[in-house]
């Protein structure tokens, strides 16, 4: 068996907070991640979804090296990335890219297209000028941008447009993964269907991998081959598509899928959701046991007082995994 | 009278590439405790048509016309410290981008306070146990701790529940929430339409939602405005405009809506084609070069805004207010 592109293990990433909280002096630590582990086959694409404030974007920025890890491990084709200096990155850079929620944000608006496309380029040494010319071009070609508009500035575009400029730059190192963080969150849901195809067009041509973080589940299930479900900084479930949108295990999941708006007044109106009662959890003071465990629906069918004691562990069983008490 | 009245607005925009003309005249009313759901391409218009409800088109380069009437008073004639009075209290946003829109060298607390403090004269402590609450009341876990954390320390989902937790703290006639849920996971979601619709209750607080999350606009919203290229294109109750959309603009939107049980082998539906270009408008209906049902006639005059026969409906493109699909309509809206 070929190793995987990507190995995560027991990643953790504690935020100090403090000494100026309100409550009391002492400095604490948010546990933003909180030991995750997941692969990424090469060409695979992982969705990763989960309650607001549950660590995904952390867990993202830390796996790409924008954060430092506080433990575990990041393995790309089996190197550690999170002991390597800034140096030591430069390599990694080129083959893992992110793209963000925000396409204005991460754009800088004082360059032109071909100024934020050629950047890449030349870092990573990918060419000389007139050839680096011709590969911004194609570039813009790939992701359905006209080249004419190669001199414009970001702002001259509008939010699809300006995102589809985020992903030429992702793709202008030629990257074996994107990890993309809410890329259509922010687009009204034709332009989000435009890109949404377009990523999917572009792993068939480059081969390429994702870790895609959305909270459209809807789109997660059109792009991604497995998923993965986070809650309070842990995965609580992570399974092929198929599995997670047909057979949810984890009562988290389902509560989750449960509640996905439908675009009917009438279904949308009379249908029953899961309602998640009870405080929401605080990455400061997680629950013992089973972080879920507070607002859990199906709590009481576990024998004893499992949940609120014994952190349930994320079990492999067959190609999915699960971290609950129930069987 | 209604508690929100607007006629004819406008809002364009002088650029170097020409004049935008960003929202082309618009009209419509609003009763206390109504949430109209307004929805529309990117760049249609939606979040220009709330900036000018409370006067913050940045002039220049911007340019407003048209009157708006709410609660008795025409605020479009009111001077800047007049407006101040309104917004964050009568009247409050949520703004689309939360990001933009906190300061990121203050507090969550002293960000809340200050709202409250200003508009309704409470004590620092006051406002400062308001505002946990608040925070408590959209999710939050530990609200006196994240109080004191600023801004780039709470992932984006929490931003935006900061964002409206202050649009709620001094408890509007009129809320203008701007994509007020895009960050927020699904369960998170519905907790927070729900709050929106308990304060709603309680208040008799008018709510414009725009959304492109259009099972939220289902879930929610009274009445939907379509918006297109600066213009509403169609309007009516939801459940009607749902059932059946009249305009071809409306019909590919719902069409486009990715679906849970959709087939993940095909491609996602969109809307082929791009918007128009605001500065270079087309005569004729601004649809008509992405229409599937496009005519000779459609591209010579642009269709106006009228009632399509059934009551509360209105719709701008003359090719669809056939009289069938007005008997369809009020077949439907017979018990
Ligand atoms: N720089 C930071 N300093 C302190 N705490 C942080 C920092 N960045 C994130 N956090 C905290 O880490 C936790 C996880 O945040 P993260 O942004 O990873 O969540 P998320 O799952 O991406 O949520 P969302 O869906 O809302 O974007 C939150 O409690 C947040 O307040
Ligand atoms: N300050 C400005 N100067 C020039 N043009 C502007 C300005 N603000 C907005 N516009 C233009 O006005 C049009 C309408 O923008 P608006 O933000 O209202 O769109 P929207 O419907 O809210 O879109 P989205 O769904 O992407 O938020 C856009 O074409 C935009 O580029
Ligand atoms: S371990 Fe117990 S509390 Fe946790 S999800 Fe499973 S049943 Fe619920
Ligand atoms: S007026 Fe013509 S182009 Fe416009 S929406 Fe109607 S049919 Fe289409
Ligand atoms: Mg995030
Ligand atoms: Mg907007």
């Amino acid at each position: 068996m070929t190793r995987p592109l990507l190995e995560v293990q027991n990643l953790t990433k504690h935020f100090p907070v403090g000494p100026r909280t309100f409550l009391g002096n002492a400095q604490q630590h948010l546990r933003a991640v909180d030991g995750v582990s997941f692969n990424i086959e090469r060409g695979v694409s992982l969705g990763l979804v989960g309650e607001s404030g549950c660590g995904k974007s952390t867990c993202a920025r830390t796996i790409v090296g924008l954060h430092p890890a506080t433990s575990g491990s990041v393995r790309y084709e089996g190197v550690e990335l999170t002991t390597l200096s800034r140096r030591g990155w430069l390599p990694y850079r080129r083959k893992i890219q992110m793209i963000f929620q925000d396409p204005y944000a991460s754009l800088d608006p004082r360059q032109t297209v071909a100024q934020i496309l050629d950047e890449p380029l030349a870092l990573f040494g990918l060419g000389r000028r007139r050839e680096r010319r011709l590969r911004v071009l194609a570039l813009l070609e790939a992701v359905g941008l006209n080249p004419r508009h190669v001199q414009r500035y970001p702002h001259e575009f509008s939010g699809g447009q300006r995102q589809r400029i985020g992903i030429a730059r992702a793709l202008a190192s030629e990257p074996d993964l994107i990890v993309c963080d809410e890329p259509v969150s922010a687009l009204d849901v034709s332009i989000q269907a435009q890109i949404v195809n377009l990523l999917a067009e572009l792993r068939e041509r480059f081969d390429l991998a994702y870790l895609f973080i959305a909270h459209d589940l809807a789109v997660v299930r059109h792009l991604c081959d497995r998923i993965a479900v986070m809650y309070l900084g842990r995965l609580v479930e992570e399974a092929p598509r198929e599995e997670i949108f047909k057979n949810p295990s984890h009562p988290y999941t389902k509560a989750l899928l449960s509640a996905v708006p439908y675009p009917d007044p009438e279904i949308e109106r009379t249908r029953e959701r899961i309602v998640l009662r009870g405080d929401v959890p605080s990455p400061l003071n997680p629950p013992s046991g089973c972080p879920f465990h507070p607002r859990c629906h199906q709590a009481h069918e576990v024998s004893g007082d499992r949940c609120s004691h014994q952190v349930p562990e994320l079990l492999q069983k067959g190609d999915r995994s699960l971290a609950c008490h129930l069987d | 009278m209604p508690l929100l009245s607007v006629k004819n607005l406008a809002v364009r925009f002088e650029t170097h590439h020409g004049t935008v003309r960003a929202v082309d005249g618009i009209s419509f009313d609003m009763e206390e405790g109504e949430t109209l759901g307004l929805v529309g391409e990117s760049g249609s218009g939606k979040s220009v048509t709330n900036l000018a409800l409370l006067g913050l088109i940045p002039s220049p380069p911007g340019v407003m016309t048209g009157q708006v009437h709410f609660d008795g008073q025409e605020i479009s004639a009111l001077s800047e410290p007049e407006l101040r009075k309104v917004r964050g209290n009568r009247i409050s946003m949520i703004f689309q981008d939360p990001m933009t829109s906190l300061n990121p060298l203050l507090t969550i607390g002293r960000q809340m306070t200050e709202v409250l403090e200003l508009h309704k004269g409470k004590s620092h402590s006051e406002a400062l146990r308001l505002a946990a609450v608040g925070l408590g009341e959209v999710g939050l876990s530990e609200p006196e701790s994240r109080l004191a954390q600023y801004p780039h320390e709470l992932s984006g989902g929490m931003r935006q529940r900061v964002m409206i937790a202050m649009g709620l703290l001094c408890e509007p006639r009129l809320l203008l929430a701007d994509e007020p849920t895009t960050a927020l996971d699904v369960t998170i979601q519905a907790q927070i339409l729900e709050l929106m619709a308990e304060v709603q209750r309680r208040h008799g607080t008018a709510i414009i939602l725009v959304t492109h999350d259009l099972g939220v606009v289902a879930g929610t919203a009274d009445r939907v405005a379509v918006m297109y290229a600066g213009r509403i294109v169609e309007e009516g109750p939801t459940h009607q405009l749902f059932k059946n959309p009249h305009h071809p603009y409306t019909q590919g939107l719902l069409s486009s809506v990715p679906r849970l049980d959709s087939d993940t082998s095909q491609k996602m539906s969109s809307i082929p084609g791009t918007p128009p270009d605001l500065a270079e408008m087309p005569p004729g209906c601004a649809f008509a070069p992405r229409c599937p049902n496009v005519q000779v006639e459609c591209k010579s005059e642009r269709p106006e805004l009228l009632a399509s026969g059934v009551p509360g409906r209105s719709n701008a493109c003359p090719l669809y207010a056939s009289p069938d699909s007005a008997e369809a309509d009020s077949a439907e809206a017979r018990p």
